[in-house]
């Protein structure tokens, strides 16, 4: 009775255990069974087709180009954010009036949806009346169709992306800095480090556990953009913008191949584990070594 | 004297800087807003203001109902799924802080795990299990899966807050004949209101925001959330003045929540964070 009683506590897992097995587990190994099927996505009947929607899938161009995109968001929008982050970062932790404001506005962005953030970037990077090119007439430059080409359209992605939420890694990186004990930084000047030494070597190694979290928060929201692309190209001109999510999504409605996108979501997650997991050891190796 | 010239020109050119960055960020919200303002046969630039006042576009925004609709949808599902990731999550972080054993440490590791599966990964099958419990097009539907993916996050912060509580309230509490059931109301329930306004901002803003549940299974127009509401709009609408003021009245409800509740909103996107 005793020992019941003791142990009823686990009761309260039960909610979430549930919630966990139906919603992501059985999900997760019915994807795999569904990616080895042909399902068109909406009817009763579908086949078994074995290693079909792999070879299919890894062969497509849609494929390729989704995985090279989907790498260029993570990294990319990872690398900007950061160092941008981290120089916002240093730049607020001064003193001067407009500190307050500065911060506010730079984070306020990272709280609106990315899809409506998407729409609105529709009134700039318009061709006819677009604020963009406004400013490029202003210069005498000639009008640009800014979306219209997929190399710039993907930068303009990237760009859009990283700006919206910059304020995240230099919030992190503020409270990393905040956390840094002013006495070592004016130690190491009476030792006679420069301020970009003593940066180098004092502040930016107690930084690290603030880099870890900010690139693997990054890394992680790179790799899953989707909302972004699907409001401002929706994988476009021709697909090369499309990132996995989006692809995930075009195969599933507009191709009616559930299939394949089952399979493309099992890369995905794949990718996104792996990839979190690898950083995560060096992140760890690294706070060894300092 | 000279050191004082000197600050005040560092404080100067701080504070340009501070404008050229703010100009930056406000560039999408301002350019829309300027847009918002004109009529459509408007063609001055949007960098400029308009020289008179309309509030037609936000008024035609609003005219049908749909918006505002929208928003109540989203507020509906909002605040049901929060309700439910604070009770599961805060009794789920109760266990793991207060427990040592294999169901423990392995529930924890299962709430990791889930953490790590993106929603998109899992959309095809999700979708196919909503259509055969017939799920599609309900509000319950979208309410259990998006409460399912913010879960994760809430049972960790509150685990990571029940483990700072001193243990000897509820070991007390357990000697006075309480089971550790009690103990949780009794004792720990009643100390969770700060990390549950955090649990509450940072799951709050971000079901807000949900699109890709969003557009998958709520289709109908009058079920619309107002991120797919405002995509659908933008998509069938050619007039970009409209749709602009439909735009800024649907992440009106944000960022003035975030205006009042700023101290907040930072501290629980940290706390959220590092894990």
């Amino acid at each position: 009775m005793s020992s019941l009683r003791k142990n009823s506590i686990y009761l309260f897992m039960v909610p979430a255990l549930l919630l966990f097995t139906f919603f992501v587990f059985v999900p997760l190994v019915d994807g795999v069974r569904i990616s080895f099927t042909n399902w068109n996505g909406y009817s009763q009947t579908f086949k078994y087709v074995g290693f079909d929607n792999y070879t299919t899938l890894f062969h497509s161009k849609l494929f390729k180009v989704a995985i090279k995109n989907t790498l260029m968001y993570g990294i990319c929008c990872t690398l900007i954010q950061n160092i941008l982050g981290l120089i916002y970062a240093v730049f607020v932790n001064q003193r001067f009036a407009l500190n307050k404001l500065v911060r506010l506005i730079i984070y306020m962005p990272s709280i609106i949806a990315g899809v409506i953030m998407g729409y609105m970037m529709y009134a700039i990077f318009q061709y006819n009346g677009g604020a963009l090119n406004d400013i490029m007439q202003l210069f005498g430059a000639e009008k640009v169709d800014w979306l219209g080409e997929g190399t710039r359209a993907l930068w303009i992605i990237i760009i859009v992306n990283s700006l919206q939420f910059v304020g995240v890694a230099m919030m992190l990186y503020l409270a990393g800095l905040q956390g840094v004990p002013q006495s070592l930084v004016e130690a190491s000047k009476l030792d006679g480090c420069n301020s970009l030494q003593a940066f180098r070597h004092i502040t930016f190694p107690l930084l690290i556990p603030a880099i870890e979290s900010s690139f693997l928060i990054n890394m992680i929201g790179g790799l899953k953009m989707f909302s972004l692309v699907y409001a401002l190209t929706n994988g476009g001109p021709g697909m090369s913008t499309h990132s996995m999510g989006t692809a995930i999504n075009y195969l599933h409605f507009a191709n009616e191949n559930a299939g394949q996108a089952a399979t493309a979501g099992l890369v995905l997650f794949v990718l996104i584990f792996v990839i979190s997991l690898a950083m995560n050891i060096y992140f760890k190796r690294k706070e060894v070594e300092m | 004297m000279r050191k004082r010239a000197r600050a005040s020109i560092t404080s100067i050119t701080l504070n340009l800087l501070g404008i050229l960055v703010i100009a930056l960020h406000i560039f999408p919200v301002y350019i829309s807003l300027m847009t918002a303002l004109k009529q459509k046969k408007d063609l001055s630039s949007r960098l400029l203001p308009p020289k008179y006042l309309n509030l037609d576009n936000f008024r035609h925004a609003l005219e049908d109902g749909m918006l505002v609709q929208a928003l109540l949808n989203t507020i509906f599902v909002t605040f049901c799924s929060v309700v439910i990731v604070v009770v599961v999550g805060s009794m789920t972080g109760y266990v793991l802080a207060r427990t040592k054993s294999w169901l423990s440490s392995g529930m924890m590791l299962i709430t990791m795990g889930v953490m790590m599966v993106p929603t998109i990964s899992l959309i095809v099958p999700l979708y196919k299990l909503m259509l055969t419990i017939n799920g599609v097009n309900t509000f319950w539907g979208i309410i259990v899966l998006i409460s399912t993916q913010y879960l994760p996050m809430a049972i960790i912060i509150y685990n990571n807050f029940i483990k700072g509580v001193p243990k000897d309230l509820d070991e007390a509490a357990a000697i006075d004949g309480c089971g550790k059931i009690e103990a949780f109301f009794r004792i720990i329930l009643p100390q969770l209101g700060p990390v549950t306004a955090s649990v509450l901002i940072l799951n709050g803003v971000k079901i807000f925001n949900e699109f890709i549940y969003a557009l998958y299974f709520l289709q109908r127009p009058e079920q619309k959330m107002v991120t797919t509401y405002i995509s659908t709009f933008f998509n069938e609408n050619s007039n970009l003045n409209v749709a602009s003021a439909a735009a800024l009245l649907a992440i009106l409800p944000v960022i003035v929540a975030y205006l009042f509740l700023q101290k907040y909103f930072i501290n629980t996107s940290l706390e959220g964070m590092s894990k």
